[in-house]
């Protein structure tokens, strides 16, 4: 085929595209994805019994913050990753101030504790599940972002599958804190951390032969 | 023909906002004119390849028009293009297993639109015949309404699929296409 004929035949009938196909791909992705992932952890682990008690504590409201923040500056660096030539622009630095600004509050924590609690504040009682379970509500979610990204045109293949796992970790850690009892910084600047990098690192993985177009 | 860079961004522009919102003269016009600047552009990083430019010519804009839904006006067409062009080089680059044969350095977006070629060589391989290999479901539509030119309606009733049943076949034939232009087959 002449490559006048291909362009001719890419023309024909073309029609109208929709706009805004980013934003209503991730739209959908989110929403079924963060569907999945509260079905899942209300089946297998149940929203905490005291969760209108912990309401009222200000640190509830960190706990929240912290992946709620990280899953914004995710989403901007997704949907600026699934266009081809879009400059990445401020990501670095929005991903990064969440993560700093809770550490400084754990630092804060434990620098200010007595040397007898540090453990219980770093270890809480649910350590050693946590960044799985994590990982394990995200399912849904890195499905979905994957299928999102997938639909549009990442030309940085292992840097937009990190972005996409980076915003399935974190929206499904926002879902995982309304499960989860651990209330102290020093806890969610590790475990919630490793836990949302998992599917990161695992998007960073597959991205590349997963994403081609 | 070395028009002006900003230019031919502007005129470019112009004819894919056109073709996005449905104008399918302009849409061509735009693709026409956007595979001589790629042949150009695609020609001197190719040096050491020139049997393969004219196939990545096809492979471009065939990517082009498959995710034209990823360009928004807010941003240069050129930096669009152009991040589409060199993805395009550099997997077929990983494809030959051998970046030494690019001799132009790949950074400078407004390069795309530098130039313009329109003498097109012999394509190598025949994108018709790969229009064979696909399933009926997406090969029929493609058929009836981007070679033979007739609406979805009529290519509906030509193949008794429905309309919506159409549009999904030729978007996923193009895509296919390109799937298997990537594998090499």
């Amino acid at each position: 085929m002449k490559t006048d004929d291909l362009v001719t035949m890419l023309a024909a009938g073309a029609g109208a595209v929709e706009p805004a196909a980013t934003a209503r791909r991730y739209a959908s992705a989110l929403g079924w994805g963060a569907f999945g992932a509260t079905l899942l952890m209300a089946i297998l682990l149940g929203v905490r019994p005291d969760l209108a008690e912990a309401a009222r504590l200000p640190m509830f409201w960190m706990k929240l913050a912290f992946p709620a923040c990280l899953a914004a500056g995710a989403l901007y660096a997704a949907a600026r990753l699934s266009r081809p030539g879009v400059r990445l622009g401020r990501v670095s630095a929005a991903l990064a101030a969440p993560v700093l600004a809770m550490w400084l509050l754990a630092a804060f924590v434990l620098a200010t504790a007595a040397a007898g609690e540090r453990e219980a504040l770093i270890f809480g009682a649910t350590w050693n599940s946590c960044p799985l379970l994590v990982a394990l509500l995200s399912l849904p979610l890195f499905v979905a972002a994957m299928w999102a990204m997938k639909g549009l045109a990442p030309t940085r293949l292992a840097t937009a599958g990190a972005a996409a796992g980076l915003l399935a970790g974190s929206a499904g850690a926002l879902i995982y804190a309304l499960h989860c009892p651990e209330m102290e910084a020093p806890f969610l600047a590790i475990w919630y951390l490793l836990g949302m990098l998992i599917p990161a690192a695992a998007g960073a993985l597959i991205g590349p032969r997963l994403l081609r177009w | 023909m070395e028009g002006s860079v900003s230019a031919t961004e502007d005129r470019l522009r112009d004819l894919m906002v056109r073709g996005l919102a449905g104008d399918s003269a302009a849409y061509h016009a735009f693709l026409k004119e956007l595979g001589a600047h790629l042949r150009a552009f695609l020609r001197k990083r190719l040096a050491r390849l020139p049997d393969d430019v004219e196939d990545l010519v096809q492979e471009t804009l065939l990517a082009v028009h498959n995710q034209r839904h990823t360009y928004e006006t807010d941003q240069p067409l050129t930096a669009w293009v152009h991040a589409i062009a060199r993805y395009k080089l550099v997997d077929l680059m990983r494809r030959r297993a051998g970046r030494e044969a690019m001799n132009d350095p790949l950074d400078d977006e407004l390069a795309v639109f530098a130039s313009s070629d329109t003498e097109a060589t012999d394509a190598r391989r025949d994108l018709a015949k790969l229009l064979e290999r696909l399933p009926e479901r997406q090969r029929l539509p493609i058929q009836y309404m981007k070679l033979e030119g007739l609406s979805v309606i009529e290519a509906a009733r030509a193949t008794g699929m429905s309309e919506s049943a159409v549009k999904v076949g030729v978007h996923r034939g193009l895509k296919a296409l390109a799937a298997m232009i990537r594998g090499g087959t």
